[in-house]
């Protein structure tokens, strides 16, 4: 165990927890931020994408000792303009259907946006494809992107 | 434009999912050993050392089951806990309750079980060689099939096998039991059927129904996989909650629950087509063979849906469908999207492709020339009338909007000059019936309240997993009662508020839980419009109002004959209240007028057909096996659509998912029974680069069902089955390299390796002297 200092949606947390626990645990459990989901715990379906230095990461497979002095978020964190122009625009594009796998998607996209404000069709698919969705929400979730880059994206 | 209820909270984090509850700190984490051999005795048991493991508050065996050892949902032939003998892999052998699910997997190091294996029956080759039914054979048949062959100018026969499926649910099997005064316990569940998660934790537990309380806000994915499955985990759950007099929460691993769960159920099917020059099928013989696994779960109604469904659309004057399951060492294998209905209709399809290659005709004029028509011709084989046919609508438009003539010709042309590249297309049917093939199953209650500030709360037996569900039923009550959508909640199912509920299964979620309410409303809206008219009468001089002349709309009361009489829905329900009022009430519904003999394979299962179309094309490159899907264009009939945007959704959903099933989803096991791809590397479900680039959907507008809920239709399951357009359009691909001249070898999935070797074999008959 050890005191950890991260800090997540720009407000800073202490964590006495073992430095190699998966930051997923951390920020759902210790710290109880329950966006982030649980799908795999290997890193190959996306549900616990979050953000660390703005990257997407999958908090599953990172260990929260590499998360220190970054910032982190998750979905929680995008809720404010112009982040939230993701959400409006899957609400819009009616993308959810169980919502189990949205958390994860809205961060990949959000960090796609933030890289690069219009990325083209094979882009889009290039950074979305470690996101499952069983639902096959696919189409509609290319259609949210494409409705925040014509709305002059999220910066 | 209406949203699914919960999307909101899905895309802001706020949703709650059985793992985001918020739990006492006393919570205990359940951990489940299951059995790693298909077929063996079990000879020693020794946790002595995991037990004394700090952290560790309970170890269970079979033994400590206080009610009966049994989990099967129909045929009680599946344990709860194994015994002396486990008959597959994954079936729990211990179940470990600890402080953390790492103590538990320390404990888990501590525990030698001693096996001595025994010969396993692992294919449903063997389990054929070796007869080893499951259940006597099932049979329908119609005509003289033998006379039927001997008119036939031509006969084609072919044995196919179609593959397992996981159906990858994003969120693992999870529950979560809170113990209650006595033997009280509740359960939340994530399971497509509270009632029986709630029978069988009753009974392993050895108390009464009354006792057990199942609740399910939300599932996070299910496709069939939590019908049966997840009483299995709320059972365990439940047994270490019981024993531990804690909460326990069981949430499987990926790798875990991949590995204990059931698949879609494998088939090996043998059939027979006889047919004329037309291509007209004059008979038609098929065998459907599924692998069951170790015991029967559902399997005998999966058989029996995949017979009802042997003809697909199309009407074949003689016919014989024989269906066995077999019994094999694999995990029992449970319901998937469809539920049998796929795996037969890959067959006639397979068969209907064939004759058009035979024919070299096109195979959309084959299955045009054999749809089911409209005055005559329109019987199944097991004697349903098939009514309101939409097979012709929806073809002529597909045809047109797709522009398959056109298409055609340019792939022909694209195929004369590319070598390596070759793109193919087809076109493919679905009629699926829609109802529980098990008639007293299409039941189903709700519970109605409205308070005195005039907002609903409405409860009914259906579980929303991702399917929209509650949607629907927000919309059902907003037109019935007149109100806003915002004004009324539906609230999480729960076997205390809705009794002995049917699965949310079987497409049929909003039939009958939209119809329950829809009962449940009228009952209240009978006692309020009575009231209505006597507060009219006190205000207004003049004839009386009539009780069946009261609307309710926008969220007003009024009289259709003399508009000028009305009243706020919210004072009405305050003035009733006031008036001693009952604001509540029940609702129940049964599907009408259907039944099916078992024995003679005949009557009316359905209670109506829903129907959908798809074109789809796809470029193949012949030198690896690669393909995508170009463009697909679906037409699909769901009636008068309660909500366009979820019933679109479902479409697609479904195609998609019935994409990975007929391409990439290919499950394979060692010769010892074990899964090789239980993890989501080596199993391949669609990803966003797998949909059609170009991809239209619609649905057929028009045309209201009859008898239904609004006139709409069943969405779930149908369009998983568009995606044999996909299939038959990469067998088109690789037809092509021999000039279609040659019947291209295929399974499915057709993964890259089956269309490689499907080619290579193609080029070796072009070289062979004719
Ligand atoms: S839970 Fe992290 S990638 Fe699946
Ligand atoms: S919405 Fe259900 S898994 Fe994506």
């Amino acid at each position: 165990m050890a005191i950890l200092n991260l800090s997540i949606n720009k407000k800073k947390y202490s964590v006495d927890v073992d430095p190699s626990t998966p930051l997923l645990w951390v920020i759902r459990d210790t710290i109880g931020l329950k966006g982030t989901k649980f799908g795999c715990g290997e890193g190959f379906c996306g549900c616990c994408t979050v953000h660390i230095n703005g990257e997407a990461a999958f908090s599953c497979s990172t260990a929260v000792k590499d998360a220190v002095n970054k910032e982190i978020t998750t979905l929680e964190g995008m809720q404010e303009k112009p982040l939230r122009k993701i959400i409006d625009a899957w609400l819009e594009q009616e993308v959810s259907q169980c919502g189990y796998c949205q958390p994860g998607q809205i961060m990949s996209a959000a960090s796609l946006l933030l890289k690069n404000p219009k990325p083209t069709d094979d882009q889009i698919e290039t950074a979305m494809t470690g996101n499952l969705c069983r639902c096959g929400t696919y189409t509609r979730i290319k259609k949210a992107i494409h409705k925040v880059i014509a709305e002059g994206g999220i910066k | 434009m209406q949203e699914h209820e919960s999307a909101i909270l899905h895309c802001t984090g706020e949703a709650v999912f059985i793992n985001d509850m918020p739990v006492s700190e006393n919570l205990l984490i359940g951990h489940v050993i299951y059995s790693k051999h298909a077929h063996a005795k079990i000879l020693e048991i020794d946790f002595s050392d995991a037990v004394k493991l700090k952290g560790v508050h309970s170890i269970l065996s079979y033994k400590e089951i206080p009610g009966i050892n049994q989990m099967g949902p129909i045929i009680h032939d599946e344990l709860c806990m194994v015994e002396n003998e486990v008959t597959s892999i994954g079936q729990a052998i211990l179940l470990i309750a600890a402080d953390s699910k790492e103590i538990a997997i320390e404990a888990e190091k501590l525990i030698e079980i001693k096996y001595e294996p025994l010969e396993a029956i692992l294919s449903i080759e063997s389990a054929i060689e070796k007869y080893n039914l499951l259940a006597p054979k099932r049979k329908i048949e119609r005509g003289n099939l033998q006379k039927g062959f001997e008119d036939s100018a031509h006969i084609i026969e072919g044995t196919l096998k179609t593959g397992a499926q996981e159906h990858w649910y994003l969120e693992t099997q999870i529950c979560l039991c809170i113990p209650g005064e006595g033997n009280e316990i509740k359960a939340y569940s994530s399971t497509q059927h509270p009632s029986e998660t709630q029978a069988i934790i009753a009974e392993v537990l050895g108390i009464s129904s009354k006792d057990v309380e199942v609740e399910v806000k939300r599932i996070g994915g299910a496709f069939g996989g939590k019908e049966t499955e997840a009483n299995h985990i709320a059972a365990w759950c439940a047994l270490l909650c019981n024993a531990t007099k804690r909460p326990v929460k069981i949430h499987l691993f990926r790798d875990d629950d991949q590995i204990i769960t059931g698949k879609r159920h494998r088939f090996l099917s043998k059939y027979k087509v006889g047919f004329n020059d037309e291509g007209i099928i004059n008979a038609y013989s098929v065998e459907l063979n599924s692998d069951a696994g170790s015991a029967t779960d559902l399997s005998m109604a999966i058989l029996e849906r995949a017979m009802l469904h042997a003809d697909n659309s199309y009407f074949i004057p003689n016919i014989k469908i024989i269906g066995r399951a077999y019994k094999t060492n694999m995990p029992s294998n449970v319901a998937m999207r469809g539920f049998g209905g796929p795996q037969a209709i890959a067959v006639i399809e397979t068969a209907i492709d064939k004759i058009a290659r035979y024919l070299k005709m096109d195979s959309a004029e084959i299955r045009y020339k054999n749809f089911y028509k409209i005055e005559n011709n329109n019987i199944s084989p097991y004697g349903q009338c098939i009514e309101n046919n939409r097979l012709f609508i929806l073809f002529d438009k597909l045809i047109k909007s797709s522009d398959y003539i056109k298409r055609r010709e340019e792939i022909n042309e694209f195929n004369k000059s590319n070598e390596f590249y070759k793109k193919g297309m087809a076109i493919t049917p679905v009629k699926f019936g829609i109802s529980f093939t098990t008639s007293f199953l299409n039941q189903a209650g709700a519970l109605v309240n409205i308070y005195k500030d005039g907002t609903v709360l409405v409860n009914h037996g259906g579980t929303e997993m991702g399917q929209g569900l509650n949607t629907k039923i927000l919309k059902i009550t907003s037109k019935e009662l007149g109100i806003k959508l915002v004004k009324i909640k539906v609230n999480a199912t729960n076997t205390s508020k809705i009794p002995n509920t049917s699965a949310t299964a079987a497409s049929s979620g909003s039939d009958l839980n939209g119809m329950a309410v829809k009962n449940a409303i009228e009952t209240i809206k009978s006692r309020l419009s009575e009231f209505v008219v006597d507060e009219f009468r006190k205000k207004y001089e003049g004839i009386c109002s009539k009780k069946h002349n009261i609307k309710f709309e926008n969220n007003f009361v009024y009289d259709i004959k003399i508009p000028e009489r009305k009243i706020s829905f919210n004072e009405l329900i305050s003035n009733a209240y006031l008036n001693q009022i009952s604001l509540s009430s029940t609702g129940y519904y049964k599907t009408p007028n259907i039944g099916f003999d078992r024995e003679k394979g005949q009557g009316k299962p359905f209670h109506y057909f829903a129907y959908g179309m798809a074109v789809s094309e796809v470029i193949v490159d012949t030198l690896t096996g690669y393909n995508k899907i170009l463009r697909t264009d679906i037409l699909h009939d769901a009636g008068d659509t309660l909500n366009k945007g979820i019933d679109k959704g479902q479409v697609i959903g479904g195609f998609i998912q019935g994409t990975g099933w007929v391409t990439t989803e290919d499950i394979k096991w060692d010769s010892d029974g074990h899964l090789l791809n239980h993890s989501p590397d080596t199993y391949k479900i669609p990803t966003i680069q797998d949909i059609p680039e170009d991809f239209r959907i619609e649905l057929l507008e028009g045309y209201p069902n009859e008898n239904t809920i609004r006139k709409s239709k069943a969405v779930g399951e149908p369009p998983l089955m568009l995606a044999f357009s996909v299939w038959l359009a990469i067998k088109d691909a690789i037809s092509a390299v021999g000039n279609h001249e040659f019947e291209p070898d295929f399974s499915l999935p057709a993964t890259n390796e089956v269309i490689l070797l499907s080619i290579e074999k193609i080029r070796k008959l072009q070289k062979e002297p004719a």
